[in-house]
């Protein structure tokens, strides 16, 4: 037991992946035959916007960080883009709409990296801020209407085998990303800062340039999200994102990494990603009221992560 | 007298500017009197107590992203109890939501001991439990406040044998706020366990060392915060006269208010005033706006960017200071 | 008061046994105090010391065993229970509360002022304000208050944990003054520390740790420094290095002239040549810090210059300095070394530093690299993962070997060997001379004037922030080194 238990500590991942097996097995037992493969499809479909932007927590949670405005930045980026297309057409207006996203990161990397103000504040504030601009834009488009790209279309709800589209841009992106948080100069640096800061300075690191491109990678992540979920759920509203924007934190947390840095890693937090969706999935079977899914929701965010330390801590 | 100067320049720079903030909107708005001082008290009172409840968990090391949530907690819990009840049972019902909101905090607090999780995380997975709460007892806005609670909070100050002329520029709100300060946050200051909030918040490991209960310590920080947040949630249901299940902006604005207060993130600098002030001064600017006939939605705008402008600002000077 | 009870011993300490996980750290600690006695309590890093005294003060919980205080079977739930019992500790870092003036540390503690106030003058202190906000005052200062604040509550046993380390010499002579006296009271002192002078001039007995367990409980005699090293290295004891003191004919590395920081810094001027470890002595606070984080980049001076290699520069950043060879470990491992990360990333830090390495990192050539600095440094890495799970000696080795593995030109060590085991500081001594030999500066401060002798070629001594004398190592014995460290020249 005690063995089996070190091994998880060793291996965070492991306990990550037996929760998981442990929800789709109490989710056929609710209703049989509900796992198949269709299911699964579709739980990778609403899964990969969610990890995506769980990346944004991911990178910025490892330097002691968050970015309160990824969700914020991608229903951005998908309305920009939506009411630009009839008006522009398709490349232009993805230029535009993922600059915008790429804007936000800057001011919040500007925050940040030169002014230090502490990441929660300050990416709260650019939500805020950002938030008020949408509403005002809008006031000014929404007359000419809406399109979403095909190509979003085809990302957001195709299928090849049955397998979502999405994975066609998601397994790229999410070997790119544990690439660079291991494999990396760029990446060791997060780790490296949100463990020890003083410590990072002394070997001769310049905080502010990391902090000032992982805060501009996050907005531009969270941009690509906000495509991308365009395409999945078709029609851009001013809080498509935001269904996500919590959940997205959660998910990083659930997968073991630490909001105060140093910790963790994007491997995790997918499996925390799907974690969130299957369990998604069972709280509308249960029927469940929104107070009763949110409250469940919370609970489980806190045991897992109750857990996960009491797993770590013993080794 | 100096050091009463220098130890509290923060302070009394905030008090300042409020000052100067209340000029400009007597020069932009010549009718700015006595009734906009008291809507100006009864919109920031929410606000200052949400700002408060963040203020104590700020000193005491840690943060509450569930403090807004609690609010609507308290809130609905209260308009649905005082909905059909005498004076006397709405006097009950101020007393069991006070007691409800330090409950709420006091488990934010043990949650956050016990599971040894940052309290970063618990509050933020409490967030989502505290809403739901105030979904499930209320799912749309209603329930009602009793009047006299009402009274308490709208209108300017009049004392009996006294003119009322002498105190009608007051608004009740903001006396409502002192007393709060001076019945709850007065005695805690005083006694050792503010010195205790201020010495967990400063350095946990000495405060074991130097014999403090470091998790009970924590937990009444919470329950404190908690208490506050039971206020705030009634001045809702008491300004707008209804239970209020979604919560308002009341995170981001307390957290900036704590800071421009002068309170460290980290935990144990600052006082209470300070945040106060701050709040003020956020909504004030808001208020200035508005009369200058701004679009709403660039107001939000422009109020989020002076907030963080104002943050980057005392982040700025915090570093210069140190180094 | 019967004979029984006067022979029995005040504290009782048997079998104590502690694992943390798969790691045993304590298996059969043993601790036997009387009515005024000092015990010093030794051993090297990793014997299971730190983890005996938290048992003791009621930090932690024994697996096994049993502690008897005053007769009664006692086992601290948590330092105020400790304290209730009559043991008080004064740990290695103060437990001040930094953001408090010293009036409030005094009222969260129930100390009695009036006391309070009488040991800290007993101690040396006499411009204290209660007023005073903690965190503003120097480190020596705080251990002196944290002392005062432990004798004022008249503690049974007092547990003193490296209480000198950081004290300049003036205030060590008045502590071991203090406690001597304390014993002659009546009162017990547990007395933890590296430094064998102070041992051998107040304590009556010594309990060796080694590996987990009481390995020896000795009377202090002339001459019982050996046996005690002895019992620590379990015989296996590492040759003292051999200090070859050479002509320093290199030429200059680091130039400083007429160098101010700060308020403490006013003035210092001196040349570290190639190829030679020139030390740095000075009472706590006479500028050494400002002076070791100027050359680091990690604070700018207020006027004077540096020269590197005949290049005068002026660093805003500790990149810039690393760029320029200058490579500083700082005096507190806190500060230097990423605790939740392995050893080698740790070691691999500085390689990634520069942003034309944010790309790919080359994993194999950083394993070599990575692994000679381990080897060169003899880490033991059995317990590979994260480093905040290495004995203090085992991390220190990894703030230096991050330098070695980047490439050593000029080390900036600042008391590299404050607190850490005989065997690892001798392995340091023999690795700077080492690398000094194939060429690096070497700029040595420590707070143990005995180390000159054995790891310098010459000496700068900087006393209120100027540099009153460059003695040789040769000529370097303590007293002399003492008595420049206090701005009194040799009447020579």
């Amino acid at each position: 037991m005690t063995a089996a238990l070190r091994l998880m500590a060793q291996n965070p991942l492991i306990p990550l992946i037996l929760l998981l097996f442990l929800l789709i097995g109490a989710l056929e037992l609710l209703q049989p035959g509900i796992v198949n493969p269709r299911w699964i499809s579709n739980t990778l479909k609403f899964a990969i916007p969610l990890a995506m932007l769980a990346a944004c927590q991911t990178l910025t949670m490892l330097t002691g960080g968050i970015d309160l405005s990824a969700g914020t930045v991608a229903t951005i980026t998908a309305f920009v883009t939506a009411t630009l297309t009839p008006l522009i057409g398709v490349p232009l207006a993805l230029t535009i709409g993922l600059s915008c996203a790429l804007t936000a990161g800057l001011i919040n990397g500007f925050g940040i990296a030169v002014a230090r103000v502490h990441p929660l504040i300050m990416t709260l504030g650019t939500a805020l801020i950002a938030n008020g601009c949408l509403l005002v834009y809008q006031r000014y488009v929404i007359a000419s209407g809406t399109k979403i790209p095909d190509f979003l279309v085809w990302l957001g709800t195709g299928r090849t085998l049955t397998l979502p589209n999405g994975l066609a841009l998601f397994l790229p992106f999410a070997a790119l990303i544990l690439w660079m948080q291991y494999r990396t100069g760029f990446g060791r640096l997060l780790y490296a800062i949100g463990s020890n800061e003083s410590a990072t300075r002394l070997s001769g690191v310049r905080r502010g340039p990391v902090h000032f491109a992982l805060y501009a990678l996050s907005g531009l992540i969270a941009g690509i999200t906000g495509l991308l979920y365009l395409g999945l759920v078709k029609t851009p509203s001013l809080s498509l994102a935001l269904p996500l924007d919590l959940p997205s934190v959660a998910a990083a947390v659930i997968g073991g990494t630490s909001i105060f840095g140093g910790r963790g890693g994007y491997a995790g937090t997918i499996v925390g990603a799907l974690i969130l969706t299957v369990l998604a999935t069972m709280l509308t079977l249960l029927q469940m009221p929104e107070g009763a899914r949110r409250i469940l929701f919370g609970l489980i965010i806190l045991t897992v992560t109750a857990l996960y330390i009491r797993l770590t801590e013993k080794g | 007298m100096i050091r009463f100067l220098t130890q509290n320049s923060w302070t009394l720079g905030l008090a300042a500017l409020l000052i100067l903030l209340l000029i400009t909107t007597k020069l932009i708005q010549p009718d700015f009197g006595v009734s906009g001082l008291d809507s100006l008290a009864r919109a920031a009172l929410p606000y200052a107590l949400a700002t408060l409840g963040m203020a104590v968990v700020v000193i005491a090391g840690g943060i509450d992203l569930s403090l807004a949530a609690m609010m609507a907690v308290t809130s609905v819990t209260a308009a649905t109890l005082m909905q059909g009840t005498t004076d006397g049972g709405a006097a009950l019902v101020v007393l069991a939501v006070l007691a409800l909101g330090a409950t709420l905090g006091a488990i934010n607090g043990t949650l956050i001991v016990t599971t040894r999780v940052p309290d970063i995380v618990v509050t933020l997975a409490m967030l989502y439990v505290w809403q739901g709460t105030a979904l499930l007892i209320l799912n749309a806005p209603g329930g009602s406040a009793a009047p006299w609670l009402r009274a308490l909070i709208v209108g300017g100050v009049t004392l009996p044998y006294i003119p009322p002329a002498l105190t009608e520029w007051l608004p009740k709100g903001v006396v409502f706020l002192l007393l709060t300060l001076a019945i709850i946050w007065l005695p805690i200051r005083r006694s050792k366990l503010g010195l205790m909030f201020y010495a967990i918040g400063s350095d946990p490991l000495a405060a074991f060392r130097s014999g403090i209960a470091v998790g009970p310590t924590k937990i009444a920080a919470y329950a404190t915060a908690g208490l506050f947040a039971a206020l705030g949630g009634l001045a809702v249901t008491m300004s707008t006269g209804i239970g209020e299940p979604i919560p308002g902006p009341y995170l981001l604005t307390s957290v900036a208010a704590v800071v421009l207060g002068g309170v460290t993130l980290g935990g144990g600098r600052g006082g209470l005033i300070g945040p106060i002030l701050a709040v003020f001064i956020l909504r004030l600017v808001r208020m200035d706006l508005t009369l200058l006939n701004v679009d709403p939605n660039i107001t939000t705008i422009i109020e989020g960017a002076i907030m963080v402008v104002v943050v980057m600002f005392g982040a700025v000077l915090a570093t210069r200071g140190r180094s | 008061m019967t004979q029984t009870l006067t022979q029995a011993p005040i504290l009782d300490a048997k079998g104590v046994a502690k694992r943390f996980g798969a790691v045993t750290a304590l298996h059969d600690a043993s601790l036997t105090l009387h009515k005024g006695q000092i015990v010093a309590l030794m051993g090297a890093n990793g014997a299971g010391k730190s983890t005996f005294v938290k048992i003791l003060t009621g930090a932690l919980r024994p697996d096994a065993g049993q502690v008897r205080l005053q007769g009664r079977d006692f086992t601290a739930t948590s330092p105020a229970t400790a304290r209730r019992a009559g043991l008080v500790p004064v740990y290695q870092e103060p437990s001040l509360i930094p953001d408090l003036d010293v009036a409030d540390n005094l009222r969260l503690g129930n100390t009695d002022p009036v006391k309070f106030r009488h040991w800290v003058n007993e101690l040396g202190i006499t411009d204290l304000r209660l007023d005073a906000t903690i965190g503003r005052l120097p480190l020596a200062t705080l251990r002196i208050l944290d002392l005062a604040r432990a004798l004022a509550a008249e503690p049974d046993v007092l547990l003193l944990d490296e209480m000198t380390a950081a004290l300049p010499t003036d205030l060590v002579a008045r502590v071991l003054q203090v406690v001597r006296r304390q014993a002659n009271e009546g009162r017990s002192v547990i007395y933890i520390s590296h430094r064998f002078t102070e041992i051998a001039a107040i304590c009556d007995r010594a309990t060796v740790l080694r590996d987990g367990a009481t390995v020896g409980d000795l009377q202090i005699e002339p001459g019982i420094e050996d046996r005690i090293v002895d019992l620590m290295l379990g015989g296996q004891i590492a040759p003292a290095a051999t200090t070859t003191i050479r002509a320093t004919t290199g030429p200059t590395r680091v130039q400083i002239r007429n160098l101010k920081a700060g308020t403490r810094l006013t003035d210092v001027s001196f040349d570290l040549r190639q190829g030679e470890v020139l030390g740095v002595i000075a009472l706590e606070g006479q500028g050494q810090d400002e002076l070791f984080d100027v050359l680091a980049g990690n604070r700018r001076a207020a006027s004077g210059s540096l020269t590197v290699n005949g290049t005068e520069q002026t660093f805003t950043h500790p990149a810039q300095a690393i760029a320029a060879g200058l490579t500083l470990v700082p005096g507190d491992r806190a500060h230097a070394l990423l605790m939740t990360r392995s050893v080698r990333e740790n070691i691999a830090l500085p390689l990634i530093a520069r942003f034309r390495n944010w790309g790919a990192i080359q994993m194999h050539s950083e394993a070599t690299r990575v692994t000679a600095a381990i080897d060169r440094l003899q880490i033991d890495t059995r317990a590979m993962g994260e480093v905040r799970r290495l004995s203090g000696g085992n991390q220190q080795k990894v703030t230096i070997a991050r330098w070695i593995a980047k490439g050593v030109e000029t080390l900036l060590l600042f008391d590299p060997t404050r607190g850490i085991d005989i065997r690892t500081k001798r392995q340091i001594y023999a690795l700077v001379r080492d690398l000094a030999d194939q060429g690096a500066a070497v700029l040595f401060y420590t707070s143990e004037l005995a180390e000159i002798r054995l790891a310098c070629d010459r000496a700068v001594v900087i006393f209120n922030g100027r540099v009153v004398d460059i003695i040789d190592a040769a000529d370097a014995d303590e007293p002399t080194l003492m008595r420049a460290a206090y701005g009194l020249k040799a009447s020579a």
